[in-house]
């Protein structure tokens, strides 16, 4: 570890001559304009506090909410292949994979999610829902059943038709 | 007028309501101050400080209503240490004493505690309401002794207090007999509920209007609840969470379509986009919908529940509406008058999804607009300028940019002209609350143009004390005042002293005001309170031995005729 450090220091672009240690204008960070510096009295951007200005009522009642959920680990971020932005859901609202599916379809407007379970198979389909569970890997939904999913995903993913082929 | 018997005044003085008309009244003379104290039935301190409680029921012995605020405003945003004070039990024991007829207790911001609640309950045989907003020190126990005692009680109202949970009993509290109850809101409670005392208390309590129920309220006891209920106006829906294709979610469904009374609608703390469904049929006739705790529904549903309220007159919401649904509610909520758009994103890391966009739209769609409060990512001065025109009725404008000190991103100026015309054209404006980056400039209009303003708030703003200096000389409404993290010292705090006076309040953190300038205002200014507020332990012990030179954190000045306060906390120095 320490080797690399030195190894990345005598590299380092500075100014001022070899063996010096003058101060380095680092590119990568960003330059805080002068009148910041004055204003955040020495405090992070990004966690002032008191900012925003958020009732702490208001903050505590979704902090125990979210981390409720997320100890039931159910909400669960939704990725579709293609679109520009992700979902999320709350998996405890479905009663099982049909109304799963259903939602989805309308969350993600006209792509049409096919018979994404593993005992249908994916043939026909453009779409195949996968997910990831515990242990990261990527998993084909359908499978096993309801309850037994919603303990295990962390994540959905909407797969487009020539990968989703390789897991059918 | 001298030559009215007093009966005559009295009766003239019935039909001058407001609290600032009644208090001007009563300057006229002494014979007028007589009849207005002893006619007074309602009075409102705006600082627990200023003013000691004896001596406003010595003054005020007829009151039966009495409402009263503790903390400042910031200490909402945690800038007030925990234990700084705001202590409603000596109100409370004072009025025991004093003014047993009373029937109505307000509190804001105040530190209550079981023993208060108690003594409260026992003291006051005709008491009827008790509305407690964002207090903190109490527990369900005091909520019991409330139930139990207070006969006739019509109004308990808990608006997002800290209550500490010691068990869902205090619903039992309420004997077979109570059955006067007309507002119910207990929504800020975080335990458990007795389903069963709270449905059999509704079922008894037919003038039974206002109805806010907790989280833990779950849907099947709401729709029992729903079934006796049918005259509510206000209801607050509990979780409302629940598995569709249940019987219990079908029972949801069916439920709404017979109330005709309900105007406002709140809660939905758990809500998912199927129940919302359930709500349908009563959004034609709202006027007040509040959907700022309710993450789970995203954009696309808000905006199919909108659709639907084109007589919406107050609307809540999070920031998930996105600028699209701004659209929508510009295009549908003709009669709104009041928004509030949070931020879904706590933390304001991210981005959120609107910006002056949709803010554009809704100041353009509705007319009626007078009450803002908007977070949103970006603002432009063009966009102010544009909303100013739009919407020269606001008489609450407070614009959150979750960046701190964010200039215009198109022109990359600070937004000094957008807030300069919002002045300029909302001649009433009362409250305003500035954000982005502003210079001193900003202050100036402000100065100049805000003559009826009464409270502003300011954070990460201005250049020098000049900025300061123009809001001290220029507001002459000015009550309220709160500052963080501006440039602003000794000169600014010094050059208007006796403006001070004329104010309930000024807050000032993290700016440069020192030891010595307070000082300073402590000796020119005997009743003001200056207060520091030193939580840094390092040095709060050795106060003689700081220089005056040194920079104050926060500091609490405010006008009292009390004296300095006799219950403040270590690290809280009166000077």
């Amino acid at each position: 570890m320490e080797a690399e450090a030195s190894y990345v220091k005598d590299t380092e672009l500075r100014l001022g001559l070899p063996g010096t240690h003058a101060p380095v204008a680092t590119r990568g960070s960003k330059r805080a304009l002068p009148e910041d510096d004055e204003k955040s009295h020495g405090k992070s951007k990004a966690r002032v506090v008191g900012w925003p200005p958020i009732q702490s009522y208001r903050k505590n009642s979704f902090r125990a909410r979210k981390a409720e959920a997320e100890v039931a680990g159910s909400y669960v971020k939704v990725s579709m292949d293609g679109a520009p932005y992700l979902r999320k859901i709350d998996l405890r609202v479905y009663r099982g994979y049909k109304e799963l599916r259903e939602a989805l379809e309308d969350m993600f407007g006209c792509f049409s999610l096919g018979e994404a379970s593993g005992a249908e198979g994916c043939t026909g389909s453009e779409h195949a829902m996968a997910y990831e569970d515990k242990d990261g890997d990527l998993m084909l939904v359908g499978d096993v059943p309801w309850e037994m999913f919603i303990s295990s995903c962390k994540r959905l993913r909407i797969m487009k038709g020539s990968e989703a082929r390789g897991l059918g | 007028m001298t030559y009215f018997p007093e009966e005559v005044v009295e009766h003239i003085f019935d039909f001058v309501g407001s609290h600032r008309d009644r208090n001007t009244v009563s300057t006229v003379c002494k014979a007028w101050y007589q009849v207005e104290r002893l006619s007074r039935r309602t009075v409102f301190v705006g600082n627990c400080y200023a003013i000691g409680p004896e001596r406003v029921m010595a003054r005020f012995p007829g009151i039966n209503s009495l409402s009263v605020k503790g903390k400042p405003h910031f200490a909402d945003f945690n800038l007030v240490p925990y234990d700084w004070g705001g202590f409603a039990l000596p109100w409370i024991v004072a009025a025991a004493r004093l003014c047993p007829g009373l029937e109505e207790l307000r509190l804001k911001r105040m530190v209550v505690t079981d023993d208060g609640l108690e003594l409260l309950a026992r003291s006051f045989p005709n008491f009827k309401s008790l509305v407690l907003i964002s207090c903190e020190g109490f527990s369900t126990d005091g909520l019991a002794a409330i139930a139990t005692y207070c006969r006739g009680l019509r109004e308990l109202d808990l608006q997002e207090n800290e209550v500490e949970d010691h068990g869902c009993q205090w619903l039992s509290f309420f004997p077979d007999s109570c059955t006067s109850l007309v507002s119910l809101n207990f929504g800020c409670l975080k335990g458990e509920v007795n389903g069963g005392a709270l449905e059999r208390l509704v079922a008894r309590c037919p003038n039974l209007r206002s109805l806010k129920l907790s989280p833990a309220v779950s849907v099947e006891s709401l729709n029992k609840i729903l079934a006796r209920a049918s005259h509510l106006v206000d209801l607050g829906t509990g979780s409302f969470a629940v598995d569709h294709r249940t019987d219990v979610y079908h029972t949801l469904m069916n439920s709404f379509p017979k109330f005709k009374s309900l105007r406002n609608l709140s809660g939905f703390w758990d809500a998912s986009p199927c129940c919302l469904r359930a709500v349908y049929p009563v959004c034609t006739s709202l006027t007040v919908l509040n959907l700022s705790y309710a993450p789970a529904i995203q954009g696309d549903d808000l905006i199919k529940i909108i659709c639907l309220c084109f007589k919406l007159q107050k609307l809540w919401v999070l920031d998930s509406i996105g600028d699209k649904g701004l659209a929508v509610v510009a295009s549908t909520c003709k009669e709104l008058q009041e928004l509030r758009v949070f931020p879904c994103d706590i933390y304001g890391a991210g981005t959120t999804s609107v910006t002056e966009e949709g803010l554009l739209a809704v100041s353009s769609g509705c007319p009626k607009l007078n009450s803002l409060l908007y977070f949103c990512y970006q603002m432009t001065n063009a966009a102010l300028i544009t909303v100013a025109k739009n919407c020269p009725h606001f008489t609450r404008f407070r614009l959150c940019i979750l960046d701190p000190g964010k200039p215009d991103p198109v022109t990359n100026q600070p937004l000094d002209e957008g807030f300069g015309a919002i002045v300029r054209s909302c001649k009433n404006i009362r409250r305003l609350s500035l954000s982005g980056r502003l210079t001193d400039q900003v202050f100036l209009y402000i100065g100049m143009y805000a003559e009826r303003l009464e409270m502003l708030s300011i954070a990460f703003a201005g250049d020098s004390d000049k900025g300061m200096i123009y809001v001290l000389n220029g507001c002459k409404n000015l009550r309220k005042l709160e500052i963080r993290d501006c440039p602003f010292g000794d000169i600014a705090l010094l050059k208007n002293v006796a403006k001070y006076e004329t104010m309930r309040s000024l807050w000032m953190s993290s700016c440069d005001v020192t030891l010595g300038g307070c000082k300073a205002l402590a000796a020119k200014m005997p009743r003001l309170n200056v207060e520091i507020i030193n939580e840094n332990e390092e040095t709060y012990e050795f106060e003689e031995n700081l220089s005056d030179r040194h920079k104050l954190e926060k500091i609490y000045v405010y006008r009292t005729v009390a004296g300095p306060r006799n219950d403040a906390p270590d690290f809280v120095w009166t000077l």
